[in-house]
Parts: C-alpha cells; sequence; structure tokens
C-alpha cells in the first residue's frame, strides 16, 4: 500500500512494528514501532505518558516526511 | 538417524491464537503439531528429536534476541537437519522461520528448510539464503506441503543433488547454473519467437528480476501548511465494524469521516484485524491510528490539516494484488481531495 501511494506522488511515511517486512514491501521513508499490537502504544505506561510516547513516533514520521531521501531510509529510534 | 529440530509458532502448537503471540522461545522433546505430519512423511529415514516453539509476535518484536535465544536451544540438540513450518501466508511466523533457517544455516552448518506461500514477505526476504518450500497460502494445504518439504529435506541432509526449483518445488533463488541443452541458443530463442507469435505458450530461459521499487517522492517544505491523511493497514473501524471489512483476506477497504472526532475511545472505534491480539487497539485505537496526537498538533498549528477521512483495510493475509489496488484507488482520492502528505501505520 506504501508504496502505490508513493507511485501515485504522494510522500508517505511507514510507521510499522516489523521493519524487514517494510524494507522488502518497499516503503522509502520508513519509522520503527513500538509492537505489533500497539505499534503506537504502550499499555504498560500510564495514560500521559503513553500519549507522550505515541506524539514522539507521529514527531518522528513528520520529520521524515520534511527529509529529502534517495533510497530507503529507516529513521531510527 | 537423521536427527532434526523443528521449530513452529504458538499456534501450530496449540498454545493459543494471537493472545499468545508473545510466547517466549520454549522447547520441548519430540514431536509437536505439524511435526506429526513430518515423522510420517520422514518414515524411518529421519527422527524429530526436539521441537521449537516461540509466539510470533515475540519473535519480530525481538528478532536478534530471539534468534540468539533459540539458537542456543537448537545447538544443544547437534541436529543434522533442521526444519521450520510450514508458515504459509502468515507474515510473522513467516519471517520467524526464515530468519531462524538462517542463522542455523550460517551460524550452525546445520541444513535448514522451511515452507512458506509465495506472497509471504518471508519468503521475499529470506527466498535467496534459504530452501523455502512453496506451499499454499492456508494451512489447508499441510497435507501437499508436508511431504515435498521432507523429501527436499532429506536431499539437503544427505548431501544429495538439489534439483531445480520448478522439480522440487522450492521458491526461486536467483541461482544460476549452467547447463548443456540439446538444442542451440539460437535455435530456442527463434522456437519461442514463433510460439509467442502464434500465441502459444512458451518458457522463457530468463524471466527478468521484478525490482519494484518506486522512487521516493520530494520532501514536504512546509509541514504547518500540509494537509496530512492518516491510512493503516490495522484495521481501525468504528465500533461494529460498519463496512464489515473482514478479519483476514480483506476484500474491502473503509474510509472513515473523523470531521471533529479528537480521540478514539473504547466505545467508538475498534480493530478488524484478525492477525494480532485486538484488546489493546480495542481499548484504545489510537495504539494504531495516532488521530489524538495528530488533532492535538493541529491545535498546535505544527501540521496543517488531518484530512477529514481516514483509509483502513486488514492487511492480514490480504493479496499484494488487492493490496495495490485499494491504495491505488485511496491514493487518486487523497490526491483529488487535495492531501499531501500520507502517515500509513502497520501492525
Amino acid at each position: 500500500m506504501v508504496k502505490e501511494i508513493e507511485r501515485a506522488g504522494l510522500p508517505v511515511v511507514h510507521i510499522c512494528t516489523i521493519v524487514p517486512i517494510s524494507l522488502t514491501v518497499g516503503a522509502n521513508r520508513i519509522v520503527p514501532a513500538v509492537a505489533i499490537p500497539y505499534p503506537l502504544g504502550n499499555p504498560t505506561l500510564s495514560k500521559e505518558d503513553e500519549k507522550k510516547l505515541r506524539r514522539g513516533i507521529v514527531e518522528k514520521a513528520l520529520k521524515a516526511l520534511q527529509t529529502e531521501v534517495t533510497g530507503q531510509t529507516v529513521f531510527e529510534k | 538417524m537423521i536427527k532434526i529440530v523443528h521449530y513452529i509458532n504458538q499456534f501450530f502448537a496449540g498454545i493459543g491464537g494471537e493472545e499468545k503471540a508473545d510466547f517466549k522461545p520454549e522447547v520441548r522433546e519430540g514431536i509437536v503439531g505439524p511435526g506429526l505430519a513430518l515423522k510420517t512423511a520422514f518414515g524411518n529415514e529421519a527422527e524429530i528429536v526436539a521441537t521449537i516453539i516461540c509466539g510470533d509476535s515475540y519473535f519480530n518484536e525481538n528478532l536478534e534476541a530471539a534468534a540468539k535465544e533459540i539458537l542456543e536451544m537448537v545447538k544443544k540438540y547437534s541436529p543434522d537437519l533442521f526444519i521450520a513450518g510450514p508458515a504459509f501466508n502468515a507474515g510473522r511466523y513467516g519471517v520467524a522461520c526464515g530468519t531462524i533457517c538462517k542463522e542455523v544455516q550460517d551460524k550452525l552448518g546445520i541444513p535448514a528448510v522451511t515452507g512458506m506461500y509465495i506472497e509471504n514477505p518471508g519468503a521475499d526476504i529470506f527466498k535467496k539464503d534459504v530452501y523455502i518450500l512453496s506451499t499454499a497460502n492456508a494451512a489447508t494445504g499441510m497435507r501437499q506441503a508436508v511431504p515435498a518439504m521432507a523429501k527436499l529435506a532429506l536431499k539437503l541432509a544427505n548431501k544429495e543433488a538439489i534439483g531445480t526449483p520448478y522439480e522440487e518445488g522450492y521458491i526461486q533463488r536467483g541461482i544460476r547454473k549452467n547447463i548443456f541443452r540439446e538444442e542451440r541458443g539460437s535455435k530456442r530463442a527463434v522456437n519461442m519467437l514463433v510460439a509467442k507469435l502464434k500465441n502459444e505458450s512458451f518458457e522463457t530461459e530468463y524471466p527478468m528480476p521484478d525490482f519494484d521499487r518506486v522512487t521516493p517522492n520530494k520532501a514536504i517544505l512546509d509541514i504547518k501548511k500540509t494537509k496530512i491523511a492518516l491510512v493503516t493497514s490495522g484495521g481501525i473501524v468504528p465500533k461494529h465494524n460498519p463496512d464489515r471489512v473482514e478479519s483476514s483476506s480483506a476484500s474491502k477497504y473503509g474510509k472513515y469521516d473523523i470531521s471533529g472526532v479528537m480521540d478514539l475511545t473504547e466505545e467508538t472505534y475498534e480493530t478488524a484485524h484478525g492477525g494480532y491480539d485486538p484488546v489493546y487497539a480495542n481499548l484504545d485505537a489510537d495504539r494504531v491510528l495516532p488521530v489524538d496526537v495528530l488533532r492535538d498538533m493541529e491545535k498546535e498549528g505544527l501540521i496543517g490539516e488531518l484530512h477529514r477521512y481516514f483509509y483502513a483495510t486488514v492487511g492480514n493475509g490480504t493479496s499484494v494484488a488487492n493490496s495495490k489496488k485499494y491504495a491505488a484507488e485511496i491514493a487518486q482520492e487523497l490526491i483529488k481531495d487535495g492531501v499531501q502528505a500520507v502517515i500509513l501505520t502497520s501492525t
């Protein structure tokens, strides 16, 4: 899906837990996530801390969208 | 007799489904689950001495640690052969099988075989490194997969010559081998051309590799003026799944209006995805689709606007062809609606 959206001309960032899958599929901007059932969360944290964690990942995703890349790039944790 | 260690996931071990996908590696003496069918296929030639079980999520979330732990377990039995799966179209299971087979081969020098459906992401990642028997996309193909895997595995253990992917049924590894043919190349090429002109079937001797890569689009210059859309393969839908997006092999995607929605709550949204434990996403779907955070950022002026609709499908066993089709349609709509960038989340 990421690839087709990119192909259509929209810059897209893929937030995902299993980075090797995203790489093999062909995403260009990749932001690693937390865990499979909660990529942008962590139920062991308090609501506030969890939202902070989520915001951190989204901020990284926005930064990835603002970064020129020439090929597949993983924006590390 | 050839000694085998077999790797399977929590599901095939009968431990549980997605709620047990965080199950840590455990070794059991002898046969568990699909090992029984393998045993029948091996007859008296080989014996499964141990079965290693690991939850799919645990493995994929801890790739290096899990592989290391399992490698130690394998080592203890010093087997002649290692078999993983088959994983069919289960993505995390496929990645686990591929990873551990490669580790066992590279680090312990023990031949390894696994089985997967051609669209399993694990197949694409590991086909060059590991013999992956091509299987059906669901466990209903177990009966065909097992004898073929056993046959290939025994050949490897006995150091017999391995035939072509076509003969042995494994997924092409990208290896080229020189062979002698009866007819010379020019004649074969002309025959092929004639067949093509007559609309007859012919088989190319050199299939072109499929490098389907898309060039990255230009970066966003002014994020504060950018309209951003959310798309997910994690199956987030309004409560009770009004479009009935299927929990696996989704035949559709949903488009949902979130104007005025500041936060996805337990009462309003849920996941339709059947390929991960839904408990956490059902309690708070922002954990998969970060609407709450993007609303905050929209208010704070850090992004231009969050697009009025989000799009969701279930990326569980959904075919590549369908995923492509859905995303192409979604992208056209997004462009029409003036969206300039997309955040796509996957579980």
